[in-house]
């Protein structure tokens, strides 16, 4: 296990980003499943990381207490803003959520007696355990894998087809489409939480829209027809700029390109399982 | 002092319309969040930058250049990216991603090749005396902004609004389809408005980087937030949409750095920006298409 020990002491911090990049891709995979375009999950993330911070730091909240306040609060503020926003379909639902993600990480930037603003908060500490990680993914994989086989799930999806079909059939849409978006907010800010405990320091910029955008990216290059696919894209993500380092100068552009050519040449994203099926069937052209 | 924020708020708001232009003008006829708009924008003002200081261009020459040379990126994407996508008929956030992609591959590129490093016009560029209207002082460079930004969108709205070219435009925007059926030139059409918004935001990044006299390979990020919050705010793939909302954010910002402070520029202007999206998410001008059952 000497390997192991050695493996981890350099890596383990990368392994663990890697879940918590899981986590948010899953957020954001649990909206696209109900049809909604939402990108406000870096705000949620990032509302998670602050509440959690200031309850450990602040009022030296036990961790658990911490994390209960980092899912709770980006969980009703989508629902305060879930009312409006949800309104929204496609694109324009896109664009509200990244304004409204402009608008937290100012609040973030200006409240400095509270949040440090641009300074951010230094100093959390470091509470996060790799099986807090584990745990909070496996568990999250759980539910929405319960989830995708139960009522709600197939009602999610009925909205994603066709939300006007979906309300002739009696599926409460505003609910389910609030329901989706509260819960992403929820992981989303879980994984804040946990991010936070781990990196011993949080910013504002962090969660502004390059965040954002790094989110759906994960969801949509591993692929959004299941689990998989965004579990598979945060890895994929999160190792890219490790795997590149070769690259040195020019990594972020290598970065870019792969990203281009993967949604040039792999429509799906990287898990399609058909595409699978078809490389392990026989009939291999 | 009022007379003179107005004035400041007004270029401000100029180079941000016309920027949006671009945005919103690809969002309009291909229906593409295209995300690498800011990359676009820093290209035009490095290769402005590049022909000033090096082959020393003058000003309009470098100008010309950089409309062509960001038209030319903008067709490249287009033709490259965006066309494969249009054949499978991706939806519609597959090319948003795809230029994402782009845009790291442009932003990182030339942090590679010029260095990530500040660079300036050379000072001697632009006249530097002043003009006086009453008691208000405007540069030859804001005179210029206004008045090109102006030119510009004046050109695209009555080209959009009176020519066959503008009407075949509109009718892509309804549907690609239906104007294919009519004989329009659909594929042309959507690299033309590509080249043009691309070559439009080209534009843009010279007049900002003149403005606050500052060329760096991520300037077109907090551009593109700006350009986001500016079509929110007008309503999407509406050009007069484009123009006011650009103005609006100008002088929220100019007027909240006045008489607020500075630090709180980009709040007054997102806070604005939040409660226009509760009270009307569509933007000012902006539809919600509803289909009924």
């Amino acid at each position: 296990m000497e390997w192991f020990d050695s493996f981890w002491q350099v890596y383990s911090n990368l392994v663990l980003t890697v879940g918590i990049n899981a986590l948010l891709a899953l957020s954001i995979w649990l909206t696209l499943s109900c049809g909604l375009l939402a990108m406000a999950n870096a705000a949620f993330m990032g509302i998670g990381a602050y509440t959690a911070a200031l309850l450990t730091m602040s009022l030296g909240a036990p961790f658990a207490v911490a994390l209960a306040g980092g899912i709770a609060a980006p969980t009703v503020v989508a629902l305060v803003i879930g009312g409006p926003t949800l309104r929204l379909s496609g694109v324009y639902l896109a664009m509200a959520t990244l304004g409204f993600g402009e608008v937290v990480r100012v609040l973030i930037l200006n409240a400095e007696s509270l949040t440090g603003g641009a300074l951010g908060l230094n100093g959390i500490p470091q509470l996060t355990q790799w099986w807090h990680v584990l745990l909070a993914l496996v568990g999250t994989l759980l539910i929405l894998w319960r989830m995708r086989r139960s009522r709600i799930g197939r009602a999610f999806e009925a909205i994603k087809e066709d939300a006007v079909a979906a309300s002739l059939m009696g599926i409460g849409v505003m609910a389910h489409k609030m329901l989706a978006f509260a819960l992403g907010a929820a992981i989303a800010g879980l994984a804040g939480a946990l991010n936070a405990h781990l990196t011993f320091f949080i910013g504002p910029s962090e969660f502004g829209f390059d965040r954002g955008v790094d989110i759906l990216t994960m969801a949509i290059l591993g692929g959004t027809g299941g689990l998989t696919g965004p579990v598979l894209g945060a890895l994929i993500i999160t190792l890219l700029p490790e795997l590149l380092r070769g690259f040195r100068d020019f990594r972020t552009m290598m970065n870019g390109a792969i990203l281009v050519l993967i949604v040039l040449f792999l429509p799906k994203g990287l898990w399609d399982p058909q595409r699978v099926r078809q490389w392990l069937g026989p009939g291999r052209r | 002092m009022l007379g003179q924020q107005l004035v400041n708020a007004l270029s401000l708001g100029c180079v941000y319309a016309l920027f949006a232009l671009g945005f919103t003008l690809v969002f309009g006829v291909l229906g593409v969040i295209n995300l690498s708009h800011g990359a676009v924008f820093m290209i035009g003002a490095y290769a402005a930058l590049q022909l000033v200081a090096h082959l020393s261009f003058p000003l309009w020459a470098a100008l010309i250049a950089a409309f062509l040379v960001s038209g030319a990126v903008g067709l490249a994407i287009d033709v490259a990216v965006l066309r494969p996508l249009r054949q499978r008929n991706a939806p519609h956030l597959i090319p948003m991603i795809a230029t994402i992609g782009i845009a790291i591959f442009f932003n990182s590129a030339s942090q590679g090749v010029f260095g990530a490093e500040n660079l300036r016009f050379p000072g001697d560029l632009l006249p530097d005396q002043q003009l006086h209207f009453a008691n208000v002082q405007v540069s030859v460079l804001e005179v210029a902004i206004i008045g090109l930004s102006f030119a510009l969108m004046a050109g695209l709205l009555v080209v959009m609004r009176k020519t066959r070219l503008g009407r075949a435009l509109r009718a892509i925007a309804e549907s690609p389809k239906a104007a294919a059926l009519l004989g329009i030139n659909v594929e042309g059409l959507f690299y033309l408005t590509s080249a043009t918004a691309a070559a439009l935001g080209g534009i843009s990044g010279v007049l900002i980087a003149l403005y606050s006299n500052a060329v760096f390979p991520l300037m077109g990020q907090p551009m593109l937030h700006k350009g986001i919050a500016v079509i929110i705010l007008g309503g999407m793939g509406d050009i007069r949409g484009a123009l006011i909302g650009g103005l609006f954010l100008g002088f929220a910002e100019v007027m909240s750095v006045a008489y607020i402070g500075s630090t709180m520029r980009d709040a007054v202007a997102f806070g604005l920006l939040f409660v226009v999206l509760l009270l009307r998410p569509q933007g000012m001008f902006g539809r919600v298409l509803e289909r009924k059952a």
